[in-house]
């Protein structure tokens, strides 16, 4: 394993909300000691439901958001001050992509114009060779030098997310962010911009943090997989590994709740009770009010992340070590 | 037996744009019907056309029959008998349903009042039979509720509970969880699933998620640009597709076990309505695209008992697939 490019450490964000105009302040904790390490070239996938905190980590990691404890470590250097010249140093060499390309694109501007601006902003080359390098992006985004003439209007969702992925690329970071990049795009197109992703990833050796609730895109790119659960990590591993022999309970029901063509429902986890609620994070393990297994332990202490035998970490007081977890698998 | 809905030939067109070109579909009793396809493929119109839930401007033409009785160009006072009556339908955003400033007793109750011949005290205990039925907890006191009182997976059990008022022979449910977290889908799936059987009513689910249909559905229905371009046997579509389309669909979802292998994307995007090509539909984006492709539409054909496809490289296709060589 090569060194690490990017390393989170035990970083959390709680945010104060009130519910109802005259509701007492309460903390939601977004995200609550996680702590994650992206060696140089490799994936790591974030999966989780809505209100886990997985795209909080994102932005925390990117430096968009102060976490209020722990620190973000990237290339070996801290995290620079933002608004000084190193923060813009920094940022030029990570990048992110976002779920509604629309919404990230100008609808006024060609899009080759939207390309061209972080090379504008960053100062990178002459004008000439900028121009030279959007028609490169656009080539290696599979798209024309037509389409950089268009509107964003005038492309289909695909396209845009393309043109999205080019403009990222265009300071040639080492790091993207990518936070749902391919939920809103058809299986046929999403296929296309996944298997774009992973030809450029190989060929710029890009480092990717990808967050996603599909787990089969999650899997198709990553080399480690994180699952979290209102804002705590709960079982990290090896992408392949994780999706075959999940241990925790929580992935266990993620897993098979993950419909597969050719096989029917029996023998399926549903959970019981609701998604949960950031605002009212239960005590003990947050997963133990929907848990089958949940002793009561699981109410009281809240499980520490610990490795189980492998390079598998998991937060489960019923998942202890490499025996007692082939024992519950089984 | 005669199916309990059959569509023939059903067009429909906004302001001379043609989205449904002649579709054939029959709904079984109790059958469980799976209609997938990218967006614009014409899924959600095909029964918003059945039902007459179209805007005045959308031209249809064909025949929607129900039980043998035609629906297209009926009566507003029969249509209304049916939709939510003997049909029921539920939609991907079950919030924007359901009126905000409304108890659920209340939208529960006046669906009832509507189509059930119930009063008074019958009607609050079949409203609290149906909230039972669907899994609210603490029904009696969850029914004086309002709909922003309830997580995204309860509303859409209202929704079905609403749906269910009607005691309806068909429940068209477009997108059902497409909004859900995967644990609260799984649930819902679950819930539709039990309550078809016990009832033994037929539903058609509309989806983009070809897992989702595959679980769930006896039967799938393939569309494309406002065709059904391979209709088969759940199990047997996803086993055996013979459309390029369908393998196209298959091969691009990514396997969440097994080896990583590189996804076959479909090159390309859906055509636009508007400019569609001479022939296949499908014959810029297919591998297999021949002349005869560009000539005439295929036609659905049956070529099985149960299954049918609209390509005529279908035989090409099924080998390419199995990885027999070609002639």
């Amino acid at each position: 394993m090569s060194a690490p490019l990017v390393e989170v450490s035990s970083i959390s964000r709680s945010y104060s909300m009130r519910s109802g105009m005259f509701g007492r302040a309460a903390a939601v904790h977004a995200v609550d000691g996680v702590s994650l390490t992206i060696p140089k070239g490799e994936t790591l996938g974030l999966v989780g439901e809505s209100g886990s905190g997985k795209s909080t980590t994102g932005r925390i990691v990117l430096g968009l958001e102060a976490p209020d404890r722990g620190d973000v470590r990237f290339d070996g250097k801290p995290m620079a001050t933002p608004g000084t010249q190193a923060w813009r140093a920094q940022r030029s060499r990570m990048q992110m992509i976002f779920q509604d390309p629309l919404g990230a694109l100008d609808r006024r501007l060609p899009v080759a114009t939207q390309i061209r601006e972080p090379l504008d902003i960053h100062g990178l080359g002459t004008p000439a060779e900028r121009d030279d390098r959007v028609r490169e992006l656009l080539r290696a985004v599979e798209l024309t030098p037509a389409h950089g003439a268009r509107y964003p209007g005038a492309l289909s969702g695909g396209q845009r997310q393309r043109v999205v992925l080019a403009r990222a690329l265009a300071t040639k970071p080492d790091f993207l962010v990518c936070d749902e990049p391919v939920s809103a795009l058809d299986v046929s197109i999403q296929a296309q911009v996944v298997n774009l992703l992973a030809d450029l990833q190989a060929q710029l050796s890009l480092t990717l943090l990808f967050i996603s609730h599909d787990l089969r895109v999650v899997r198709q790119i990553s080399n480690t997989v994180a699952v979290m659960y209102l804002g705590r990590i709960v079982e990290i591993g090896s992408a392949d590994d994780l999706f075959a022999h999940p241990e925790h309970p929580y992935t266990q029901a993620l897993v098979s709740a993950s419909p597969a063509p050719g096989r029917r429902s029996a023998g399926r986890i549903v959970l019981a009770g609701d998604p949960p609620n950031p605002a009212a994070r239960p005590q003990g393990c947050a997963f133990h009010p929907r848990c089958p297994r949940a002793i009561a332990r699981c109410a009281a202490e809240v499980p520490a992340l610990s490795a189980v035998g492998g390079d598998r970490q998991v937060a489960c007081h019923l998942v202890t070590g490499p025996q007692a977890a082939t024992q519950d698998a089984a | 037996m005669a199916p309990l809905v059959s569509i023939q030939g059903l067009n429909v067109a906004f302001g001379g744009v043609p989205v449904l070109r002649g579709v054939d579909l029959a709904l079984g009793k109790g059958e469980a019907l799976g209609l997938v396809g990218e967006s614009g493929s014409g899924k959600s119109v095909t029964w918003l056309a059945a039902l007459g839930l179209l805007p005045r401007h959308a031209k249809v033409t064909g025949s929607v029959r129900l039980d043998g009785r035609e629906l297209l160009g009926a009566p507003a006072s029969e249509l209304d008998e049916v939709r939510g009556g003997r049909v029921a339908m539920i939609f991907q955003d079950p919030a924007s349903a359901l009126n905000p400033v409304l108890t659920i007793r209340k939208q529960l109750c006046e669906t009832l009042a509507l189509h059930r011949d119930l009063s008074g005290e019958a009607v609050k205990a079949e409203a609290l039979r149906l909230l039972n039925l669907v899994g609210i907890p603490d029904a009696v006191r969850r029914l004086s509720a309002y709909p922003h009182e309830f997580s995204g997976g309860q509303v859409q059990r209202i929704m079905i509970a609403m749906a269910l008022a009607g005691n309806p022979d068909v429940l068209i449910a477009d997108e059902p969880t497409t909004a859900l977290d995967a644990t609260i889908q799984a649930q819902i799936l679950e819930l539709l699933s039990t309550i078809r059987r016990e009832m033994n009513m037929a539903m058609v689910l509309i989806s983009h998620d070809l897992g989702v249909v595959a679980e769930n559905c006896d039967r799938v229905a393939v569309m494309y640009a406002g065709r059904i371009v391979e209709q088969a046997p759940a199990s047997q579509l996803f086993a055996d597709p013979m459309h390029p389309y369908a393998q196209g669909l298959i091969g691009a979802l990514p396997p969440l076990d097994g080896p990583r292998r590189r996804l076959t994307a479909i090159p390309g995007t859906v055509p636009d309505p508007a400019h569609l090509p001479d022939g296949c539909a499908f014959a810029p984006r297919c591998p297999l695209a021949a002349e005869p492709c560009r000539l005439a539409v295929p036609g659905l054909a049956v070529i099985a008992d149960d299954r049918a496809v609209a390509c005529v490289r279908a035989e090409a296709s099924r080998r390419a697939l199995l990885g027999i060589a070609a002639e």
